[in-house]
């Protein structure tokens, strides 16, 4: 009889403590999900709408911002430059890194460890703090105002991180199978090529996937670097537009809206090795 | 900029130690430091806990809390800009106080309130990125040292400060210390939101270096404080090396 007391009440207890986690998950993600919805309603109503019934949902939905910003030439200048910058500096950390973790994990010469140390270095303080002498040295080669000059700064902000991630990947790579390739006479770069880098693929999308969301959302540099609107990326283009329409708020949720697509395709395609660089990045790192 | 001829000794750290906004940003930006500390990453952690034990629907709510993190800054400080509009038919924060039949506030406008309401932002675009961490911490705890403490009968909660927190002291280290480093790093929220106002009241390190830096140009006294912010960032780091160190020799 007190047996099956106690087995109620643990019952109880138990559905009690379920339900109460569910509604902590639950109100969190209200938390970090309503905002998002409500920019959402908004762009997709019209100026009126959005100032006298700015939180139901827009039935029917008014596409007209999101028409005019498309057909705004300067959003597809900032579109066209965030996918240049993203994707060239995402190639040169991708073969900087990858190179230079090689060298770090499987050759010896002098004074390694206080080079990988050296290499390090740009994790330990961030771009912000380095914004400066950015802008001064970018300016004294002549890349002001220039996409490359954005391009190799951000892509030198990664290459960092991207060195340590792939070290540890190639140093767990056991040295037998470079042994064995070399008797099968493949030389280092060969090895390196036709079977690290193949091994390293999950890895390499991790870093891939890790220096597309860092570069692409950059502000700061392209702010400071870059005057022109027509070199504009996504991000500064954000902040301009919030600066010259910030009175249209439904104008500028829909901005919001179209300028967070990339990302969200991205997100939903790349997550896991999101989620896998990060995760390596900061246990190793 | 020719070479630098006119030297000025330490004018600018001097006039940088005696100017109050200077010490106000300091003061901003360690409460940003602090406030990441000792609220959002014990949420996270307690999130990333009730997670963890194999709840329904896991998978959704991890790609859920973790889209924020991909969101620019840029697009995140708009957003909620437009969120915090003073005026509840417009500010979405506001409306849900009037429905409470709360008093509405100047989120943005008022010197008390604005680097709590800049501080939500953070939560809300970071937190999902800790909970990641702890989570991914929390699966690498072996599963028969858990299934042996049950045996031995431990309870709930001996369970989670006797194994689990101490298992998992790595990942918190590694997430206290991106969480420091990356709240010193904190920029364009603020500068969009805010421009470190109203009267300086949101002033962190990194937009009063910008503000001398690239709307004054004095490049120098930019200068000044971005070596400051460098001393910070590398003295924490120093210290954190070194403490990984001594307790990793004690474990």
């Amino acid at each position: 009889m007190s047996y099956d007391g106690t087995k109620k009440s643990t019952n109880f207890k138990n559905i009690i403590l379920v339900t109460l986690k569910y509604v902590v998950l639950i109100s969190a993600l209200l938390f970090i999900i309503v905002p998002i919805i409500i920019i959402i309603f908004g762009g997709l109503k019209t100026r009126g709408e959005f100032y006298t019934i700015p939180y139901i949902p827009p039935i029917p939905p008014r596409w007209g911002n999101i028409a005019s910003i498309l057909n705004m030439p300067v959003f597809w200048y900032m579109l066209r430059n965030s996918v240049v910058v993203t994707v060239t500096g995402t190639v040169i950390v991708i073969v900087v890194a990858s190179m230079s973790a090689f060298v770090f994990a499987r050759m010896n010469f002098k004074r390694k460890g206080a080079l990988f140390q050296f290499f390090t270095l740009g994790l330990m303080f961030p771009a912000t703090v380095a914004i400066l002498p950015i802008f001064l040295i970018i300016r004294q080669l002549g890349l002001q105002n220039n996409l490359i000059g954005v391009i190799l700064v951000l892509a030198t902000f990664q290459v960092s991180m991207s060195t340590v991630i792939l070290r540890n990947f190639f140093m767990e790579v056991p040295s037998e199978l470079h042994d064995a390739a070399l008797i099968d006479g493949c030389n280092t770069i060969g090895f390196f090529r036709r079977i690290l880098l193949p091994l390293a693929k999950p890895s390499l999308a991790a870093v891939a996937s890790l220096s597309v969301v860092n570069i692409w959302n950059d502000l700061l540099v392209a702010l400071v670097l870059l005057d022109s609107e027509k070199l504009w990326t996504l991000q500064l283009g954000t902040m301009q537009f919030q600066g010259q329409y910030g009175q249209d708020l439904s104008l500028v949720s829909a901005f919001l809206i179209l300028a967070a697509v990339p990302a969200v395709i991205f997100y939903i395609f790349a997550q896991r090795h999101i989620v896998s660089g990060l995760t390596a990045g900061s246990i190793k790192g | 900029m020719g070479p630098a001829e006119d030297f000025i000794g330490m004018a600018n750290f001097k006039t940088l130690f005696t100017d109050k906004i200077f010490l106000k940003a300091v003061a901003n930006s360690f409460i940003i430091v602090a406030l990441s500390l000792f609220i959002q990453l014990p949420m996270g952690l307690f999130l990333a806990i009730l997670f963890g034990r194999g709840l329904r629907g896991r998978a959704f709510f991890r790609t859920i809390f973790f889209l924020p993190y991909v969101f620019s800054e840029a697009i995140v400080a708009v957003m909620w800009r437009i969120l915090y509009n003073p005026e509840p038919s417009r500010g979405f924060i506001n409306a849900v106080f009037q429905a409470f039949g709360w008093e509405t506030q100047a989120w943005l406008g008022n010197t008390d309130l604005v680097l709590f309401s800049i501080f939500i932002v953070l939560t809300w675009k970071y937190i999902g990125f800790h909970m990641l961490l702890y989570i991914t911490g929390l699966q690498n705890i072996p599963k028969d040292v858990e299934e042996a403490a049950l045996i031995d009968g431990v309870n709930k909660r001996q369970m989670l400060t006797y194994i689990t927190l101490p298992l998992l002291s790595g990942t918190i280290r590694t997430s206290v210390y991106l969480s420091v480093l990356g709240s010193l790093q904190v920029y364009a929220i603020v500068w969009i939101m805010t421009k470190g106002g109203p009267v300086n009241a949101s002033e962190i390190l990194s937009t009063y270096m910008y503000r001398f830096s690239f709307v004054r140009f004095q490049l120098g006294y930019g200068a000044a404080v971005a070596i400051i912010m460098l001393i910070i960032a590398l003295i924490f780091s120093i210290t954190y090396m070194s403490f990984v160190r001594r307790t990793e020799h004690i474990v």
